[in-house]
């Protein structure tokens, strides 16, 4: 009977529920859904990282590959992110060129890379003016439940802390790049920018960690990435209903201690990642 | 950390001309300084059956860089601006349709986002759809000394740490739409929505301005913030005849 309501009236069903001030998989309208983090999956990529948020699992592969660095900024390589929502994970998906969203969120990723200085493009340069890393970061989802944005920048992070690229000398007689894959180095990780996201449903009540039915129904979406010095790397809201400013200060400090779990769970992950060796 | 000085946010000059196209059902353009945009919209008409949801309009934003095919970021300034406009409007009126908005980029010269959603909504105006709220875009940067500046042309965002684009609503003057790049304090961003907000004043007194001297095609080329506006019709200005 219950089922036969949630689809007849999705709405009323989730209020029922907002009534009592909790939610249809039993959560607070505070509480995050459980993530658990695996690194280092992908032996063919420089450093991969794979990310549930309850049922939303994101994977992020990073490969790393020489180019002429950029005219206006010699000293400097790139970044490429790519959001990738294939239709493995969501029958809203259809096969074929990038939609609105994979696109927008590929945008979104690139645009807290750079705001946060996650990585100093400046460390990618091998050779100034002639040689430089191009990190290619592979983002894609197997399986959409909502959240997409958070479970793409844990993703992220984790895998970027996970890559080592091997080291570089270019042969001064050829000019030719020798690539010494045994010896490999980390990344010199500067920030560690964190997202949380909410959901306003009803035009009044903020949801913490949307599934993705509650983002069907929602009226807006907000995502916050603030790093460790609590600064705000992003504020992404693109539209919907309005927000006032107690509740934009509310949303702030929730990511605000979200960072503080996922920092501490992806140090944890990147630890014992390294104590077996 | 030094501040915003001035409690009255500079805005750079701007104009806006509506209904300049024959074919669109509304069309605004709008110039913030230098940066220029064309705005146009269909609509409500026809909307394919894959496409269309059984309570309300579709809307489809589109945008048109100045040069090139439109890429990831078009992409992302579509969904900001799509989702701004469907909060406003009252597509619930207007159910199995589609409404279809196009901008065009005349001319970039920053505050490109906040040009968007000011054309955007001058345009949907004009074309008389029905909505529950005006919206105002204002784009604010922080240099590097952690001034903050709204509208900012293109040099002076390229030289700032941080850029935000708000789009506030005329009825509660609350942020409906955010977009930044860069990183900020808690403070910085509370001060640019409060700037936000105030030059969002200036704007909406100016669609209002704008939309009663609609058949003249008039231009304000005076900064926002004369006291020397004394409320006279249009039909009693003698030149206008």
């Amino acid at each position: 009977m219950a089922a036969g309501f949630k689809t007849a009236e999705p709405l009323e069903y989730h209020r029922s529920f907002l009534k009592e001030n909790c939610r249809p998989d039993g959560r607070e309208l505070g509480e995050f859904r459980t993530t658990t983090l695996n690194i280092g999956s992908i032996s063919t990529a420089d450093g991969s990282a794979l990310v549930k948020i309850g049922n939303t699992t994101v994977m992020c592969g990073i490969k790393g590959e020489l180019a002429n660095p950029p005219v206006d900024a010699p000293n400097k390589g790139y970044i490429v992110p790519n959001v990738d929502l294939p239709p493995l994970c969501s029958s809203r998906f259809r096969p074929g060129p990038p939609g609105e969203q994979a696109q927008a969120a590929s945008q979104f990723i690139a645009d807290v890379i750079e705001g946060s200085a996650v990585i100093q493009k400046e460390d990618l340069c091998i050779v100034k003016g002639k040689l430089c890393w191009v990190l290619y970061c592979d983002i894609m989802c197997l399986d959409y439940d909502g959240n997409l944005l958070d479970a793409c920048l844990i993703a992220l992070l984790a895998a970027l802390k996970n890559a080592r690229l091997p080291e570089v000398t270019v042969n001064k007689e050829t000019e030719v790049p020798e690539v010494n894959l045994e010896n490999r180095r980390s990344l010199n990780i500067h920030k560690h920018p964190v997202g949380a996201s909410f959901i306003v449903f009803d035009d009044s009540i903020m949801i913490v960690d949307p599934t993705a039915e509650e983002e069907s129904l929602s009226t807006a979406t907000i995502t916050v990435v603030t790093d460790e010095e609590e600064r705000l790397c992003a504020l992404h809201k693109p539209g919907g209903t309005s927000l006032s400013g107690e509740k934009l200060q509310d949303c702030i400090s929730r990511a605000t201690t979200r960072h503080r779990e996922v920092h501490k769970l992806i140090d944890k992950v990147i630890q014992s990642a390294k104590t077996p060796k | 950390m030094d501040v915003c000085g001035s409690s009255s946010p500079t805005l750079r000059e701007f104009g806006c001309e509506q209904n300049l196209l024959s074919r669109p059902d509304g069309s605004s353009s709008f110039v913030q300084g230098d940066t220029s945009v064309l705005a146009g919209v269909y609509g409500p008409a026809e909307v394919k059956v894959s496409k269309e949801i059984y309570d309300r309009a579709t809307l489809e934003v589109v945008v048109q860089p100045k040069v090139g095919l439109p890429s990831v970021r078009e992409r992302a300034r579509e969904q900001c601006v799509r989702e701004t406009c469907e909060a406003s409007l009252l597509s619930t009126l207007h159910p199995r349709s589609s409404l279809t908005l196009v901008l065009q980029v005349v001319h970039d010269d920053g505050s490109l986002l906040s040009c968007f959603l000011n054309s955007a909504c001058m345009a949907l105006m004009d074309a008389g759809l029905p909505m529950s709220c005006l919206f105002a875009g204002v784009t604010c940067a922080i240099d590097t000394d952690g001034q903050v500046i709204t509208d900012p042309n293109a040099a002076q965002e390229k030289e700032s740490r941080a850029l935000m684009t708000f789009a506030i609503d005329s009825t509660e003057r609350r942020v409906m739409m955010s977009s930044t790049r860069g990183s900020f304090t808690v403070h910085e961003l509370q001060q640019c929505i409060a700037v936000s907000q105030k030059a969002s004043d200036k704007i909406f007194q100016f669609y209002r301005d704008s939309v009663r001297r609609s058949q003249g095609l008039r231009w304000f080329p005076r900064q926002i913030g004369d006291e020397s506006r004394d409320g006279t019709d249009v039909r009693d200005d003698p030149e206008h005849h």
